[in-house]
C-alpha cells in the first residue's frame, strides 16, 4: 500500500492538513477501520511467522509514527484555533467597569467610628440618650445648680414646657450609671446643641463621651486613656498638656490641648477635649458610693478632631452636605 | 478679667519674665486668653500741648496746630482729628520717631504746609484700640516728658478667661494670691487705712431682704470736686483692663472693683430719701437704669431703695436718678455683700450682664466691703477731696456665709491623682492660697479664706493641690480595673453595617440639621404633633424635625443647584414627636432616609442612560431590608400614603404587616412647591424595623433535585404582582422553593390594559423526587387557584 509504501508522502499529507475536518479524514483513511494500516495488520495473518514478526515490527512502527504526526497536526491546528478566538474575543480593558459606583461616609461619621472603635478596643461600650432632655439630666444632676453661671458657659435651646436640647453628651452618664453599679467604661456619641452660629460654631454638633468608674481609677489613668487615644487616633505622638479648668461635674477638671503644627509651619497650643475626674455629688446623684468608686470622665468634640484629622478649615462644609466636600472621604 | 501686667507685679513679686508668668498662670487653671504687650519704647514720642490751631488753607478737615513739646520753640504740625484743639495735652511723635507699626515720622508737606511731627491717637501708638481721634492727656502732664515713662510703659494688658469656680480672681489682689502660690512669692496688698471722719452726716441702712444681703456698709462723703480728674495712672490702669475712664467717682469705684474685687456702687447723696433699705422688689415695680432701660421687676430681684423708692437692682446696676453726675457734691458710697444664690440669673432676666452681676453671682469675700469702702474713701478724698461721715455697718451676722473646716485625706488624694505629694508640699501649697491648714493622723484639716467660694468638699483641695503641683508633673498611666463586658446580640444589625450597605449602593452620608423651618414642614404636610423650639436660632431652625426627608431633600437641591444633575445621599438620625400625653417626653425616633435623582447610573458607555425610577430606589431599600430579614418578612403597600408621596408610585414598606417606612416619588404638588425640576425619590425607614435580624439557624439542604416549570400569564394591569406570587405560594405550600419573576409585558398582542407576567416555578419536595407528573400538576394547581381568584390564566 501506498501510506506503507511511501510514508514520507503520507506524513506529509498529514502536515499539510489544513483543517481539524481534513485531518480526522485523514486519520481514518490511514487508521481507521478500513484504513490501509489497519488493512496491513489485518494481511499479517496470511504470512509465515518469521515473516509476520518482521513484518508486523514494521507496520507497528510506521502506525507509531502515523499516529504521532497526527497527534502533533492536531494539536497545532487546536492551538491556531484558539489562537485566533483569543484573538477575535479581546476587549479594550481600560474602558471603566460597570456598576462601580459608590457612595461615602459622611467625614464626622469617619472620624466618630474611628474614635468609638479605638474605646472599643480598651473596653468601653456604647451608651446612648435622648437628644431631648430634662434639666434634671442636662444639669442639675451634673452638679449645676439652677442658675449657676456655669450654666452660662453653656447656650442651651429650650422647648416650652421646660425641656431643652442636650447641651452635651454628658447626661448619658447619669443615665448609664443609674441602677447600675461599677465598673462602668461607657462612651456616648451623638449629637448635642447649642444656640450660637458662627464661623466656629455651629448650632448643631457631635461629641463622645467617655466615663470610667472601677475602685482604682486615677488622674494618672485619665491622662494615660487620653494620651493613649490621641496617639491612636492620629497615629503620631503629641506634646500634650493637661491644663486645671472647671466642670461642674468634674473634679479635678482639665482641658487638654495639643500642639499642634499650622498651614504656615507654626506651632500653637490647641484645646481638643475637657476632661476630670467625676465629682462625688455625681456619683452620689447616681447611686454610687463615692468613696469606694472613683471614675473619670472625658468629652470630646468630633467636628473638631475630624478637622484637624482631615484638614478641614471651615466647620460649616460639615453640615452643607456639598457632595463636591463629602466625595473627598469616600 | 483683664488687667496691666504691671499693676499685678506691684501687688505681688514675680520673680519670672512675662512669657512665663503667662505660662504658669495658665497651667494653674487661670487661662491667658490675650496679651497686648504695650512693649514698644515710643522712642521721640513725647508729651505736647497744642498752643493754637488754624485752619488750614487748602484742606478744609485738616487744622495747623503750634505745638509746645517743652523745648524752647513750639513746632508747626498739621492735624485732621477732630478733637485737634487750644489747649489739649497729647502726644507728639517728634522728627525721627518710630511708631509700633514701623511709621517713621519725618518732615513732610500736606497739602502745601509743612508738618514737623504727628500728634497722635491711643491706637496708633498701640496703647489701646480708641482711633476716635487724638489721646487725650492729662492738662498737668509735664510736656516734653516721653511718653512711654509718663504712660509707665512697657506694660501688657492680659486677659484671663476664668472658669466661674473662682470669682477670687476677678480681683487682682486675690489673683495675687494665687501667683504667690505659684511663685513661692507673698503678696503686697495695698495698705489701706481708716478715713478720718470729718463730719457726722449718715445714711441709716435698714437689712430688709434675709439672708440675701446679709451685710450693707455705706458712707457719705460730702463736698467732693464734681469736675477733679481721674489721675492718668488710674486711667491707664481702667484702660488696660477694658475699661473706659469715665469720671473720677466712677473710675474710682471701678479702680477698686477690680483691684480688690469688691463691686461698689456711688448715689448722689442729694438724691436720696431717708434710709436704705435691701428689700425684695414688689411685682411689677419699675426702675430706670443706668443704661436707660426701664426695668420690670419682680419679688426675685433685690433692690436698693430708700424711704421713697427702688434706687438700684442690688448687685446688677444701679438707676439712672440716683447717679452721680457732674454736678454731684455729696455721695453716698455703698459696699455690700450679696448671697450668689440672689443675684445668679438676674442680670439674665434683664438681659444684662454687668461687672458687678458677673462678680456677684459668682460670690464676693464677704469680708471686703469694709475694706473697699474704706479704699475708696480714701482714694475719694485724695482725688476729689470732700470730707468723710461715719461708716454705717448694717449686718445679719448669722446670715454671713462662714468657711467650714474640709479634711483631706493623705490616702485620698493619693487616690484620686495617682500620685503622693509630699506633706510639706500639700500645707505649704494650701497655706500658700491662703488656707489655714491643721495637720491631723490621717491628713490635713483645712480652712478656706472666706474669699474662697469654690471650696466646701475634698475633691475641692485635691483639685488645688493638683493645680498648684502642677498637672503636667502627674505621670500617665494605663487603666487597671476589671472589664464588665456585656454580650451583644449577634443578631443587632448595627448602625455602621445599615450605613456601609447605603454607601455600597452608591449613596453619600449626609449630616443636616436636626431642626427645620416651620413653613417647609407645612408645605410638606408635617406640621402635625412637632416639638418646637422656645429660642429657636433663626425661622430655619425652629422645630425638630418629624421626618429627615426634608433636611435630606434640601440637601438635594442644593446640590442640583451646583452643577451635580446626579444626587443620592442618605442620612441616619433622629426624628421628633410630640408625645401624645401631655407631659411626656417627645419621642425620638432613629431612621435612616434616602434621596435620589437623576441617572439610575452614572454616565457611562455600556448601557442606555435613563432615569432613576421607583424600582431603582425600591431595589436600594430591599438591599438594606435583606439585612435583617427574608423577602417573605417584607411587603410594599401602595394603601395609606402620606401626602407628601406621589400616589401612584410610592408604598408603604411593611415588616409582617407592621409599618417601617416609605418609599416613593415625591408628590408632584410638593416637588413643585419646593422648585424640584426632575422626579426626587425617597426611602425613610425606621432604624428599629430594620436593625432587628434573627440568628441563623441551619436547616439541612434538600436531597432531592428541584425541577423547574416555566409559565406565561395574562391579567389586568391592576392586578399586581404580590397578588399573582401570593395566590401561587399559597397554592403550593412548601413544594414552592421559589418563584422567579422573568418577564413583564405589556402591548401589541395582548388587549389594552393588559399585561403578561413570566414566571418560573422552583418546585421541589423533600422525600422523594418529583416526576414531570408531579410538576404540570403544580403547574395545573397553580393556575386553576389564579382562574378562581380572578387573578390571572394561562397566557395563550
Amino acid at each position: 500500500m501506498d501510506a506503507l509504501g511511501n510514508i514520507d508522502n503520507t506524513l506529509g499529507e498529514i502536515a499539510a492538513a489544513s483543517s481539524l475536518e481534513a485531518l480526522d479524514a485523514l486519520r481514518v483513511s490511514l487508521l481507521g477501520k478500513s484504513g490501509a494500516v489497519t488493512a496491513a495488520l489485518k494481511s499479517l495473518g496470511k504470512l509465515d511467522p518469521d515473516e509476520r514478526k518482521a513484518r508486523g515490527a514494521e507496520v507497528n512502527q510506521v502506525k507509531q509514527r502515523l499516529q504521532q504526526a497526527i497527534n502533533a497536526r492536531r494539536e497545532a491546528l487546536e492551538q491556531a484555533a484558539l489562537d485566533q478566538r483569543l484573538a477575535s474575543e479581546k476587549v479594550d480593558v481600560t474602558l471603566p467597569g460597570r456598576h462601580a459606583e459608590r457612595g461615602g461616609l459622611h467625614p464626622v461619621t469617619r472620624a466618630l467610628e474611628r474614635m468609638a472603635e479605638i474605646f472599643a478596643r480598651l473596653g468601653y461600650e456604647r451608651a446612648d440618650g435622648p437628644e431631648i432632655e430634662d434639666d434634671w439630666h442636662n444639669f442639675e444632676a451634673l452638679n449645676f445648680p439652677p442658675h449657676h453661671p456655669a450654666r452660662a458657659m453653656h447656650d442651651t435651646f429650650y422647648f416650652g414646657d421646660g425641656r431643652l436640647l442636650r447641651t452635651h453628651t454628658s447626661p448619658v452618664q447619669i443615665r448609664s450609671m443609674h441602677g447600675r453599679q461599677p465598673p462602668i467604661r461607657i462612651i456616648a456619641p451623638g449629637k448635642v446643641y447649642r444656640s450660637d452660629s458662627d464661623q466656629t460654631h455651629s448650632p448643631m454638633f457631635h461629641q463622645i463621651e467617655g466615663l470610667l468608674v472601677d475602685e482604682t481609677s486615677s488622674f494618672a489613668d485619665l491622662k494615660g486613656t487620653l494620651a493613649t487615644f490621641v496617639r491612636a487616633f492620629f497615629e503620631r505622638d503629641f506634646e500634650m498638656r493637661f491644663r486645671p479648668s472647671y466642670f461642674p461635674f468634674t473634679e479635678p477638671s482639665a482641658e487638654v490641648d495639643i500642639r499642634w503644627e499650622t498651614a504656615d509651619g507654626s506651632e500653637r497650643w490647641l484645646e481638643v477635649l475637657g476632661c476630670g475626674m467625676v465629682h462625688p455629688n455625681v456619683l452620689s446623684n447616681c447611686g454610687i458610693d463615692p468613696e469606694r468608686y472613683t471614675g473619670f470622665a472625658f468629652g470630646l468634640g468630633v467636628e473638631r478632631f475630624a478637622m484637624l484629622r482631615y484638614g478641614v478649615s471651615d466647620l460649616r462644609a460639615f453640615f452643607e452636605n456639598d457632595l463636591r466636600f463629602l466625595k473627598q472621604f469616600a | 478679667m483683664k488687667f496691666s501686667e504691671n499693676w499685678l507685679r506691684e501687688l505681688v513679686d514675680v520673680p519670672a519674665d512675662r512669657d512665663t508668668l503667662v505660662h504658669r498662670l495658665t497651667m494653674a487653671g487661670l487661662e491667658v486668653e490675650e496679651v497686648v504687650a504695650m512693649d514698644d519704647p515710643l522712642t521721640g514720642v513725647v508729651v505736647a500741648r497744642i498752643v493754637s490751631t488754624e485752619p488750614h488753607p487748602d484742606a478744609d478737615r485738616l487744622k495747623v496746630c503750634r505745638v509746645d513739646a517743652g523745648g524752647d520753640e513750639t513746632i508747626q504740625i498739621v492735624c485732621g482729628a477732630p478733637n485737634a484743639r487750644e489747649g489739649l495735652v497729647a502726644p507728639l511723635a517728634t522728627v525721627g520717631a518710630v511708631l509700633p507699626g514701623g511709621m517713621k515720622i519725618k518732615p513732610a508737606k500736606l497739602r502745601g504746609v509743612e508738618s514737623f511731627g504727628m500728634l497722635c491717637s491711643a491706637k496708633e501708638l498701640g496703647v489701646d484700640a480708641d482711633a476716635s481721634g487724638l489721646m487725650e492727656l492729662p492738662a498737668d502732664a509735664p510736656l516734653g516728658t516721653a511718653l512711654a515713662d509718663y504712660l509707665g510703659l512697657p506694660d501688657a494688658a492680659i486677659e484671663l478667661s476664668l472658669t466661674p469656680n473662682r470669682p477670687d480672681c476677678l480681683g487682682l489682689v486675690g489673683l495675687a494670691h494665687d501667683v504667690a502660690a505659684l511663685f513661692d512669692s507673698t503678696v503686697q496688698p495695698p495698705p489701706i487705712g481708716e478715713a478720718s471722719i470729718s463730719i457726722d452726716t449718715v445714711r441709716g441702712v435698714q437689712l430688709a431682704a434675709g439672708a440675701d444681703c446679709p451685710r450693707y456698709l455705706g458712707r457719705v462723703v460730702e463736698g467732693i470736686d464734681p469736675s477733679a480728674a481721674t489721675p492718668l495712672w488710674m486711667a491707664e490702669r481702667l484702660r488696660r483692663a477694658g475699661l473706659r475712664p469715665h469720671s473720677a467717682v466712677v473710675d474710682i469705684t471701678n479702680y477698686v472693683m477690680l483691684e480688690l474685687g469688691q463691686p461698689l456702687h456711688a448715689f448722689d447723696n442729694a438724691k436720696l430719701g431717708g434710709d436704705i433699705v435691701v428689700r425684695p422688689a414688689a411685682s411689677g415695680e419699675t426702675l430706670q437704669l443706668l443704661d436707660g432701660d426701664n426695668a420690670k421687676l419682680d419679688a426675685s430681684f433685690m433692690v436698693i431703695a430708700d424711704s421713697a423708692r427702688a434706687l438700684a437692682v442690688a448687685g446688677v446696676m444701679g438707676g439712672e436718678d440716683s447717679k452721680v453726675t457732674n454736678d454731684t457734691r455729696d455721695v453716698f458710697l455703698e459696699s455690700a455683700h450679696f448671697a450668689p444664690a440672689a443675684i445668679m440669673g438676674r442680670a439674665r432676666k434683664l438681659g444684662l450682664h454687668t461687672d458687678a452681676s458677673h462678680r456677684f453671682e459668682r460670690g464676693v469675700d464677704p469680708a471686703l466691703p469694709a475694706r473697699a469702702l474704706e479704699r475708696a474713701t480714701e482714694l475719694l478724698l485724695s482725688i476729689a477731696g470732700g470730707k468723710a461721715g461715719p461708716v454705717t455697718v448694717a449686718e445679719r451676722e448669722a446670715d454671713l456665709p462662714l468657711p467650714q473646716p474640709v479634711r483631706l485625706r493623705r490616702s485620698r488624694l493619693k487616690r484620686v491623682l495617682g500620685i503622693e505629694v509630699a506633706d510639706a508640699d500639700v500645707a505649704r501649697m494650701l497655706t500658700a492660697l491662703g488656707m489655714h491648714v491643721d495637720a491631723t493622723d490621717e491628713g490635713w484639716q483645712v480652712t478656706a479664706p472666706t474669699s474662697r467660694f469654690d471650696i466646701s468638699r475634698e475633691e475641692d483641695l485635691v483639685e488645688e493641690v493638683a493645680r498648684i503641683h502642677g498637672y503636667d508633673r502627674i505621670p500617665t498611666h494605663a487603666p487597671g480595673g476589671q472589664l464588665d463586658l456585656r454580650p451583644q446580640p449577634e443578631a443587632r444589625i448595627g448602625r455602621n453595617a445599615l450605613r456601609a450597605q447605603a454607601v455600597s449602593r452608591d449613596y453619600y452620608e449626609a449630616v443636616c440639621m436636626a431642626f427645620v423651618n416651620a413653613d417647609t414642614l407645612h408645605t410638606w404636610g408635617l406640621s402635625d404633633a412637632t416639638v418646637a423650639l422656645a429660642n429657636p436660632l433663626s425661622a430655619d431652625l425652629a422645630v425638630m424635625r418629624p421626618s429627615l426627608l426634608p433636611g435630606l431633600v434640601d440637601a438635594l437641591a442644593h446640590n442640583r443647584a451646583r452643577q451635580q444633575p446626579r444626587v443620592r445621599l442618605f442620612e441616619l438620625g433622629r426624628t421628633f414627636h410630640a408625645a401624645a400625653k401631655a407631659g411626656a417626653a417627645p419621642k425620638e425616633v432613629e431612621r435612616l432616609a434616602m434621596v435620589a435623582c437623576g441617572s439610575a447610573a452614572d454616565e457611562q458607555w455600556g448601557e442606555a442612560s435613563r432615569a432613576v425610577d421607583f424600582h431603582d430606589i425600591k431595589g436600594d431599600v430591599m438591599s438594606l431590608l435583606a439585612m435583617a430579614a427574608p423577602p417573605e418578612d417584607w411587603s410594599f403597600s401602595a394603601d395609606d400614603l402620606p401626602q407628601w408621596l406621589h400616589p401612584g408610585r410610592s408604598a408603604c414598606v411593611m415588616r409582617n404587616g407592621e409599618a417601617a417606612g416609605y418609599v416613593g416619588a415625591l408628590h408632584p404638588r410638593l416637588a413643585d412647591a419646593l422648585d424640584l425640576g426632575q422626579d426626587v425619590y425617597v426611602a425613610e425607614l425606621d432604624v428599629a424595623s430594620i436593625s432587628v435580624g434573627t440568628l441563623p439557624r441551619a436547616q439541612v439542604v434538600g436531597r432531592f433535585p428541584s425541577v423547574r416549570r416555566d409559565i406565561a400569564l395574562e391579567m389586568d394591569q391592576a392586578v399586581s404582582y404580590a397578588a399573582v406570587a401570593d395566590c401561587i405560594q399559597a397554592t403550593l405550600g412548601k413544594r414552592l422553593k421559589a418563584l422567579r419573576l422573568f418577564d413583564l409585558y405589556a402591548g401589541k398582542g395582548l388587549g389594552e390594559g393588559r399585561k403578561s407576567l413570566a414566571i418560573g416555578l422552583i418546585l421541589q419536595d423533600e422525600s422523594r423526587t418529583l416526576t414531570d407528573e408531579d410538576a404540570d400538576l403544580c403547574v395545573a394547581e397553580a393556575i386553576a387557584a389564579l382562574g378562581r381568584d380572578g387573578l390571572a390564566r394561562l397566557r395563550g
